[in-house]
């Protein structure tokens, strides 16, 4: 059931993984709504998800920034800590202003990386995310009002490890989201 | 992977100027947002109309998923009954531990009903629940321990009530909203709860610990007289909670008390009670200034 090799890269060069290529681009409307929007439906998921007596459940818009951020540089803009942090506080249950000042300071810390290090990997990256959802994580937990000692900190533990090991699962999926904001939908005249 | 080349500005003025206005955009959130953290933290309430906002918007979404997730729950728990010897068991394992703390408090009652006679006429028998609810979210990633409801001011929830699930209670509501409200747990730091031993009256403070854990400090120090296993149940002062109500159970004993495990887990629980406020006017007088004289015709705003 092949075509004639001809043909096939014929179709090749019509069509590629975001759809057809002539005639169509991608919509300007998909192109800001899947980074912001998915990053904003990540602060409410685990808002409604669980009702824990520890907190356990990674923060997901973190996350969510940190994948677009480092999966896809340029993406989202270096100012978002301000917009999304603001829409995370409204769910995370954190003082208002928490994550506005720890989403602007990690973008800026991966700005501040990214010049330092310009080639790098995943395992580069994995280790940018693990630093940055632990040192938000560990001074979330400080700003957040609550009494500081040992024993909330180690209580952390586990919410850290896992959103580290999330890192890979969600920076798959903002390569996922990323197909889907790229395809080419708009039909062009 | 190398950077975009578009953050190579080159010599392009444009892209160095975007650049620039990049970082300072984003200094400034980073400023914005230590203000309006040292603003929240100076005075809690400060953003709670945002907050309840926000949380009446996604709180149809958090009532489906609280079906969801008590439905998807049961059915694990059926299919887990089937792998242990039939789902019976389970019922029954459970059916007992709700009788074993049911005994404690019964225990409890009995101590307090005869100690309550002695001194006055008290009525207190079972509180009629304001309003029953799901608890339809919670504050999952952060630190605090707070629950959402799917009820509020409309329903009659005013702050200060007790909540309680069939184990025993759970918290109380911090901030209403019309239709959600907030909910401190137990396993908060910034929660206290007066509580004494079921089987005498040894009095200590529940103070959440943040990581799941309360931890149980005596009022009377001295020789710790707890052991682990210990029920500890609520002890009426202050208020807010009515007495005899199960709270913990204790784990592990330390040099002033005890390290106890929470016995109604907010994470096993569907649906809530919301109570009254034991003795409104001891939380109305506790709010009076020390200065001010504690009488009928005392003005409290």
């Amino acid at each position: 059931m092949f075509a004639p090799r001809h043909k096939r890269r014929f179709r090749l060069a019509r069509r590629d993984a975001y759809g057809s290529r002539i005639n169509r681009e991608p919509s300007p409307i998909l192109l800001a709504l899947v980074p912001w929007g998915s990053v904003m439906l990540a602060a409410i998921i685990p808002f409604i998800i669980i009702a824990t007596a520890v907190p356990l459940v990674p923060p997901l818009a973190l996350l969510f920034l940190l994948g677009w951020r480092l999966v896809r540089p340029g993406v989202i803009p270096v100012w978002a800590g301000l917009p999304l942090g603001l829409w995370n506080d409204l769910f995370s249950g954190q003082p208002f202003g928490c994550s506005v000042l720890l989403f602007s300071l990690t973008l800026l810390a991966i700005e501040i990386v990214e010049s330092r290090f310009p080639w790098r990997d995943f395992r580069q990256d994995w280790w940018t995310a693990a630093l940055a959802l632990t040192a938000n994580i560990i001074l979330g937990a400080i700003f957040s009002g609550a009494k500081v000692d040992l024993v909330l900190i180690a209580g952390l533990g586990p919410q850290v490890l896992l959103s580290v090991l999330a890192f890979p699962i969600v920076a798959r999926m903002v390569a996922d989201l990323d197909k889907l904001r790229l395809l080419r939908v708009r039909v062009v005249d | 992977m190398a950077p975009p080349s578009s953050r190579r500005s080159g010599h392009s003025r444009r892209a160095q100027y975007g650049q620039f206005t990049g970082y300072v955009l984003a200094s400034i959130g980073a400023l914005v947002g230590a203000l309006l953290l040292g603003i929240s933290l100076f005075s809690p309430r400060a953003f709670s109309g945002l907050r309840s906002t926000a949380t009446e918007t996604v709180m149809p979404v958090g009532q489906g998923a609280a079906v969801v997730r008590s439905e998807g729950r049961s059915w694990i728990e059926s299919v887990a009954g089937y792998l242990r010897a039939g789902s019976q068991n389970d019922a029954l394992k459970k059916e007992v531990e709700l009788a074993r703390i049911r005994l404690a408090e019964a225990e409890a009652l009995k101590q307090e009903n005869a100690r309550l006679k002695s001194l006055l006429q008290i009525d207190d028998s079972d509180m009629e629940p304001v309003v029953v609810s799901r608890v339809v979210g919670s504050t999952a990633t952060s630190a605090r321990r707070f629950a959402y409801l799917g009820v509020g001011s409309r329903h009659g929830v005013r702050p200060g009530m007790p909540v309680r699930s069939p184990r025993g209670f759970i918290g109380r509501i911090l901030e209403v909203s019309p239709n959600t409200a907030r909910v401190l747990l137990f396993t908060d730091t910034e929660s206290v709860v007066p509580v004494r031993r079921v089987k005498d009256d040894v009095v200590a403070f529940a103070e959440g610990r943040g990581d799941g854990m309360i931890s149980v400090r005596l009022i009377n120090l001295g020789i710790n007289p707890l052991k682990v296993g210990d029920i500890f149940v609520t002890s009426g002062a202050g208020g807010f909670f009515r007495p005899g109500v199960a709270v913990a159970i204790a784990t592990e004993l330390t040099d002033d008390g005890a390290v106890a495990r929470i016995i109604s887990d907010p994470a096993a629980t569907d649906f809530v009670s919301v109570e009254p406020i034991f003795q409104p006017s001891t939380v109305k007088a506790a709010r009076v200034p020390p200065d001010v004289p504690l009488g009928e015709s005392t003005v409290i705003e």
